[in-house]
């Protein structure tokens, strides 16, 4: 039997690999997710058959119950929602660790050493992915401030944090006593909070794709705890590839990831770059329409405030009308756009805009200069040219779409405040940029019923 | 000891394959993969079932049976959300 559970294990890992390399393939990826499910099927199916696992009825109740309020949940999310719900799911992925570490501590068989090891990064990881997701869920969510929360002594605090955790960690897997690994469940918990704290709105894509590396290393390291190679494969592989879309989207920034776990960037009373000289100009919602009604090529470049007004179905329908108005239309996407790694994608996806028009950054810089109107759609640092000539800018270096190059630029604003990152954008004070303030949904409404009146 | 070793190097060809699988990923993608493989990170749900099969007190058996609740959510949900977003993504490109 045992052997036959491990060939099992060996079809799911196969699977997931499959999975993975699928999903990173346009013309594969809904395969690949289909695939890795199967694999999953397989590994959860496969392991009922153990002849240690004797308590059938609760099992199967915790499955169920588990798939039931997963399957609501996914069903009901809106893909505007999508950001928040992965950082929930990733975080209930760590806790799940946690307490799998926890049950083997009080199951209380094995005491050697190496074991200890492993329940002790199951728990410190898994309780760090847990609190730091959940706290990027209340951020994302809207039910927390999306600034940094900085406090004086913070990155002493967590330094101190950290020693005492690594501290109690040799004496756990000294002594293996339970006072030791229920201090560190607590503190585990609290590196997650104090650690996401201090990140800011504007850097969620990358600490979301990082914490689901760590989701993933959580269930190797539980994987080390119970000897199961299938979690070993499966968690390694997930926090692998979780590093490289870190380490992507902190390129699409230009900085560090150090730099973004310990900046607090944009923190109120940072650095905030030159001062700008001139003043922003507003438009009509009719003075607008004329320019585009004139435009031969049109640029929208979205942002996170496209998700926040929900205004995509609109933008849709907008690029629609000017393409019928004979304009060439295309979406501009930079990568760390958003919430979450990918994230325009798939709020334009949902709203059927064609996939010819989603252009990345690189394909849409080269001809700019050809572009009659862009229009920034609750955009910001993406689109900032301090980071191309302001060196005290702190977003100095930071690849944009560089729209102030475009022949005229609208920037849909809600007000006059400086967005997410708590920088002033050089580009609203620009010649060729006008601003038109309001809620981004009601604008571009509003011009659609200007096209269509 | 021997298991461990065997294990460990399990562990670091898995980090290798890992590393290797994705290189160039379109952005348009990097969400269904982040979810995708988030889903993946719930085979915690295999660690949680043996925890709650093997757990003698009433104690572990139910953190047992409180993680195979979490992992399963976590497995469930991440599969279908990423189906949800594919499926949309496949819709247009037709």
């Amino acid at each position: 039997m045992e052997i036959l559970i491990d060939l099992a294990y060996i079809v799911a890992s196969i699977l997931f690999i499959f999975g993975i390399k699928m999903l990173g393939n346009a013309s594969t990826a809904r395969k690949g997710n289909l695939l890795s499910a199967l694999g999953m099927l397989i590994a959860v199916v496969a392991t009922v058959f153990y002849k240690e696992v004797v308590d059938y009825p609760l099992i199967l109740a915790g499955l169920a119950i588990g798939a039931v309020i997963g399957w609501i949940w996914a069903m009901r999310v809106q893909m505007t929602g999508m950001p928040e719900l992965v950082a929930l799911f990733n975080g209930f992925g760590g806790l799940a660790s946690v307490l799998v570490g926890w049950a083997e501590f009080e199951f209380g068989k094995n005491t050697d050493p190496v074991t200890q090891i492993a329940i002790y990064s199951a728990i410190l990881i898994g309780g760090v992915t847990f609190t730091g997701s959940f706290i990027a869920y209340l951020k994302l969510a809207g039910k927390m401030s999306g600034r940094p929360t900085l406090f004086a002594g913070q990155k002493a605090v967590n330094a101190v944090l950290f020693i005492a955790l690594l501290a109690l960690g040799v004496v756990y897997v000294m002594t293996g006593s339970a006072w030791s690994l229920y201090v560190i469940i607590v503190l585990s918990l609290a590196l997650g909070v104090l650690g996401v704290l201090p990140i800011g709105g504007g850097d969620m894509p990358v600490i979301i794709a990082f914490l689901n590396s760590f989701s993933g290393l959580a269930g190797a390291a539980a994987g080390f705890v119970i000897l199961n190679k299938v979690l070993i494969v499966a968690g390694c592989l997930v926090g692998t590839s979780g590093i490289i879309l870190t380490i992507i989207m902190c390129k699409a920034m230009n900085r560090t990831f150090g730099n973004v776990l310990f900046g607090g960037f944009g923190a109120v009373g940072g650095a905030t770059g030159k001062a700008v000289e001139g003043e922003m100009k507003g438009i009509s919602i009719e003075d607008a329409y004329y320019a585009l009604e004139a435009a031969q090529n049109v640029v929208f470049v979205p942002g996170y405030g496209m998700a926040v007004a929900q205004a995509q179905h609109a933008v849709k329908e907008l690029g629609a009308l000017l393409e019928k108005n004979g304009a060439e239309v295309r979406f501009a996407i930079h990568p760390v756009a958003g919430r979450m790694p990918g994230h325009m994608n798939v709020l334009l996806a949902e709203a059927d805009v064609p996939y010819e028009q989603l252009c990345e950054m690189d394909a849409v810089n080269p001809t700019i200069s050809q572009v009659d109107v862009a229009i920034v759609i609750g955009a910001n640092d993406v689109v900032n040219p301090a980071a191309g000539d302001d060196p005290s800018s702190p977003i100095y270096g930071m690849p944009i779409i560089n729209v102030h190059e475009a022949r005229t630029v609208f920037a849909l604003k809600r007000g006059k405040g400086s967005g997410f990152s708590g920088l002033e954008n050089a580009l609203f004070f620009r010649e060729n940029c006008r601003m038109i303030y309001g809620d981004a949904k009601e604008t571009i409404t509003g011009l659609v019923a200007q096209f269509k009146g | 000891m021997e298991i461990l070793i065997l294990l460990l190097f399990v562990f670091v060809l898995a980090a290798f394959l890992g590393f290797e699988l994705i290189q160039k990923v379109p952005s348009q993608l990097h969400t269904p993969l982040m979810s995708g493989s988030n889903a993946i990170s719930g085979i915690t749900v295999v660690g949680a079932m043996i925890a709650a099969g093997v757990a003698e007190g009433e104690f572990g058996k139910w953190l047992g049976f409180a993680a195979i609740v979490l992992a399963m959510i976590n497995v469930v949900g991440g599969y279908l959300v990423t189906d949800r977003m594919l499926g949309m993504f496949k819709k247009k490109g037709k």
